[in-house]
């Protein structure tokens, strides 16, 4: 690992206080990023991250502190003005118009003159040299999480940023891309580029970050050098104490078959979508089911098929509990104990300007809820308290807007009101994005309990650490069709890694090529 | 100094409050202004418009007659609203509701049965809803904009109007006037309080901005619409059908509006003309703005309206202004409600221009 050269710190705060109505997010947080340093701010949810790099990318105002960049203390009004100094920043939650091309996106925040096509090749040059594939006239809606990431880093290097903040951004990359994506950060550093390294996974920022700044609770926890330390001392530095280790029930007790997927085709209307082709899948009672696969290869077309919010054609090629519900709504397939957690969970898994209470409603209303069509509150209100208790939603209570729960808290409670509904099947898609360890172990462990209790789940993550962590067998889906199903005891990351470019034996040769990351 | 506008980290509730009173406000300022432009004494303008109608009894009970209507209207509107449902024809659907219920009192007229009444009513609500189940299918068979189909409506159904007054429910001893026979006794409201034109509709009314507000806070049904109206993509993914919420939201306008028509036929017009509506239909969308589309401060706006709508009839009589005026005040008070609710959203801020 190289040492930074220059003497000057490219950015140093000083003392940086950010108070919300409700909390304070930043208390007193000093750091320094060296050029060609790659520093990791580490921290669980709430912790006041997300704060600090908004503050430093001017997007919001400090109430004290300084900031100096490149030994000149400079004040930041907004994001124009950081780009101009010479800070990027990937977003953990994009900031792309969904309806523009990825080109036109790209040419929105580069100051100059509007020449597409000029702009079209240095995406493609960029995108060469940093391992970054995207087509630039494809548009943004068609676009897999995984692909949004990329432009919005192709975005920022255009720029020559002299720092570069990214928000958790392996969590979508396949193990393959994750090492390409440290190839290009390194690459990026050995160029003289600082890095800010927002992440909560220890092992990669072991293996990537030269240093490390702690923070919990808005405060600074601590300082380290990664390689120095195990991700058990940097986990308890982070939440204070050691993270709970997982306990895993006896496999090979599983049930019935609650999920049945028989030949599912399903042609996408979307020119950018992914066709499913011949999709068969069983989930039984008592067993977790993972599927893996870079994004963009099918996954929410699976995930809408199963869901119920894309009608199928086609009654019979999806049975839960023994019964055909390809023509069934969500609700309907709901009243048979399926439970659903999308990867969306702002206007999709949540309404945003509705109480936690009222959220509960939004899928939970079976459960006792209702009276004559009238809703009862108290009932919605209690289930709401207890959820929030259990799966240890930090918010303002149950009477807080969706909305004002960040994005860690927010997905702790929607899978809290979908596991406590006792589903018979629980489908969840991404139910640890951006999630940090402490909550994410726990989601996890909630999961293996509801297995023990004999629900069948699925998950579809792009987190393999996750899959293997929880998964008893496991499926690769790649340009829409599925790979054979794998016990996670047979098989490893390598091979997984390589099913996921579509690579697995007997796969179909022809076609194009899968989205690989 | 230069002023910018800087997004709310969340939309103020205390300002969606307050918008409301800053465009009555506003209004009176500007109405005020307008006095003077015309030539007139602003003080003894706003006594004439805004006092005068007020200052008796029958004054009072003639405020609540007007706002009946609107009350109806913008209850049944404020359903669809919530749930991003843009029925815009209430006054269409209105008329409708009169034909049809007034329709039941011609036929019938020497009936003088107790069901009467309330046959007028339940078939003025069922024309109201006919009428808005149209634009409904065509919203959820084909997609077209119901802005548009229900606004196109409200034209037709005054051409409908117009041709049955002038041909075949045409009174035979009206001296060709376009209008039909007055009603019976028998299908004609009963007076709540003797000496004003107040009739039964205001509890009709005021009972459906209870049930409305039931409803909308209380039932499941208006939980899914509420869900509809702020995340579509939520309402999808928790099963819930949007065309539900589209046809509720349509009927529910389209049946407070017949009720508010017959309400009206049956009541202080007493017959069917051209001239059933002052366009309460329409006035009735800013009525429901104004109020939140929360039927309790739907009753207070819809008070407002109807003073505006008596103090344009005083203005007329005694500072021979033109009849269009009560539109001018209702125009400004949508104008300044529109640019009040920007603050929920943004509020002001003045910085210095740096250089």
């Amino acid at each position: 690992m190289q040492t930074p050269s220059s003497n000057t710190p490219r950015l140093a705060i000083r003392g940086i206080r950010k108070v919300y109505p409700a909390i304070v997010a930043n208390d007193g947080i000093d750091l320094t990023v060296m050029p060609g340093e790659i520093h990791a701010v580490l921290g669980e949810n709430g912790a006041g991250k997300s704060t600090l790099m908004k503050v430093i990318y001017g997007v919001i105002r400090p109430d004290e502190g300084e900031l100096i960049w490149e030994g000149q203390s400079v004040t930041i009004p907004n994001p124009a003005q950081a780009r101009e100094l010479g800070i990027g920043m990937v977003f953990q939650h994009f900031s792309l118009f969904e309806t523009l091309s990825v080109v036109q996106n790209v040419a929105l925040a580069i100051p100059g003159e509007f020449d597409l096509a000029a702009l079209s090749l240095r995406i493609e040059e960029v995108s060469q040299r940093y391992g970054l594939p995207v087509d630039p006239r494809r548009m943004v809606h068609a676009l897999s999480v995984g692909e949004r990431q990329r432009v919005e880093i192709i975005r920022c290097l255009l720029q020559n940023p002299r720092l570069l903040i990214l928000d958790e951004p392996t969590s979508v990359l396949t193990p393959q891309a994750v090492r390409k994506l440290f190839e290009t950060l390194r690459q990026l550093a050995s160029e003289g580029v600082s890095i800010l390294y927002i992440s909560h996974k220890l092992d990669e920022i072991q293996e990537l970050c030269h240093t490390a700044t702690v923070l919990r609770n808005g405060k600074v926890t601590g300082s380290c050098t990664p390689s120095q330390e195990s991700p058990k001392t940097m986990a308890r530095m982070m939440i204070g104490e050691d993270l709970p280790a997982y306990s895993h029930g006896e496999t090979g007790h599983e049930g019935e078959v609650r999920l049945r997927i028989v030949n599912l085709c399903q042609p996408t209307e979307d020119p950018f979508g992914t066709t499913l082709k011949n999709i068969n899948l069983e989930v039984r009672s008592g067993e977790i089911v993972g599927i893996a696969g870079v994004s963009g290869n099918g996954q929410q077309e699976l995930l809408k098929a199963i869901s119920g919010e894309e009608p199928l054609a086609d009654n019979r090629v999806i049975e839960m509990c023994g019964i055909q519900v390809g023509h069934l709504n969500p609700g309907k397939r709901r009243a048979l104990g399926m439970c659903f957690v999308p990867e969306e969970r702002l206007g999709r898994g949540a309404v945003p300007r509705l109480t936690l209470t009222e959220n509960i409603l939004l899928t939970a209303y079976r459960k006792g809820m209702l009276l004559g069509g009238l809703i009862r509150f108290g009932v919605a209100k209690r289930f709401a308290e207890d959820c929030i208790k259990r799966f240890d939603v930090r918010c303002g209570g149950a009477n807080s807007e969706a909305k004002s729960l960040s994005g860690g808290n927010l997905q702790k409670f929607i899978v809290g009101r979908e596991i406590m509904q006792d589903p018979k099947v629980l489908v969840l898609a991404q139910p640890t994005w951006g999630v940090d360890v402490g909550a994410s172990s726990f989601i996890r462990q909630s999961l293996l309990d509801l297995r023990e209790s004999g629900t069948a789940v699925l998950v579809i993550s792009e987190e393999l650490e996750e899959l293997f962590e929880i998964c008893d067998r496991l499926v690769v889906i790649a340009k829409g069709t599925l790979s054979p199903s794998k016990a996670t005891t047979e098989t490893g990351v390598e091979e997984i890694g390589i099913w996921m470019s579509g690579m697995w034996p007997d796969a179909e040769k022809s076609g194009e090529a899968p989205h690989v990351a | 100094m230069w002023l910018k506008f800087e997004q709310r980290p969340e939309p103020s509730k205390t300002m969606s409050y307050v918008s409301p009173i800053l465009a009555v406000a506003l209004m009176f300022l500007s109405g005020l202004l307008l006095f003077v432009v015309l030539g007139k004494s602003p003080v003894e303008g706003f006594k004439v418009f805004f006092l005068n109608p007020l200052k008796d009894s029958y004054g009072i009970a003639e405020l609540f007659l007007k706002a009946t209507p609107l009350m109806l209207c913008a209850v049944g509107l404020s359903v669809g609203f919530k749930a991003n449902v843009w029925n815009i024809g209430a006054e269409g659907q209105l008329l409708i509701g009169a034909l049809v219920g007034g329709g039941i009192a011609l036929h019938f007229e020497h009936t003088s049965s107790a069901i009467l009444l309330p046959a007028m009513m339940v078939a003025g609500a069922l024309g109201g809803m006919a009428w808005a189940a149209i634009p409904a299918f065509l919203r959820t068979r084909f997609n077209a904009n119901e802005i548009l189909t229900s606004l196109m409506l409200v034209y037709v159904a005054e051409l409908v109007v117009s041709w049955l007054v002038h041909g075949p429910w045409m009174d035979p001893d009206g001296f060709n006037f376009p209008q039909t026979k007055l009603l019976s006794p028998e299908a004609t409201l009963p007076i709540l309080l003797t000496g004003t034109r107040v009739n039964a509709a205001l509890l009709l009314a005021i009972g459906a901005l209870l049930v409305g507000w039931i409803f909308m806070n209380k039932s499941f049904m208006g939980y899914q619409m509420k869900v509809a109206g702020q995340a579509e993509h939520a309402g999808r993914y928790a099963g819930f059908s949007a065309k539900r919420s589209v046809w509720i939201g349509m009927l529910a306008g389209g049946a407070m509006a017949g009720i508010a028509g017959i309400a009206e036929v049956s009541g202080p017009v007493g017959q069917i003309t051209e001239h059933i509506s002052p366009g309460y239909g329409f006035a009735a969308m800013i009525v429901a703005f104004v109020g939140r589309l929360n039927p309790i401060g739907i009753f207070f706006s819809s008070l407002l309206m109807a003073l505006l709508y008596m103090g344009g009839e005083q203005a007329q009589q005694y500072l021979a202004l033109p009849s269009s005026i009560s539109k001018v005040f209702q125009g400004m008070l949508l104008f300044f409600l529109l640019g009040s609710d920007v603050f929920i959203n943004f509020r002001p801020r003045f910085i210095r221009r740096r250089k």
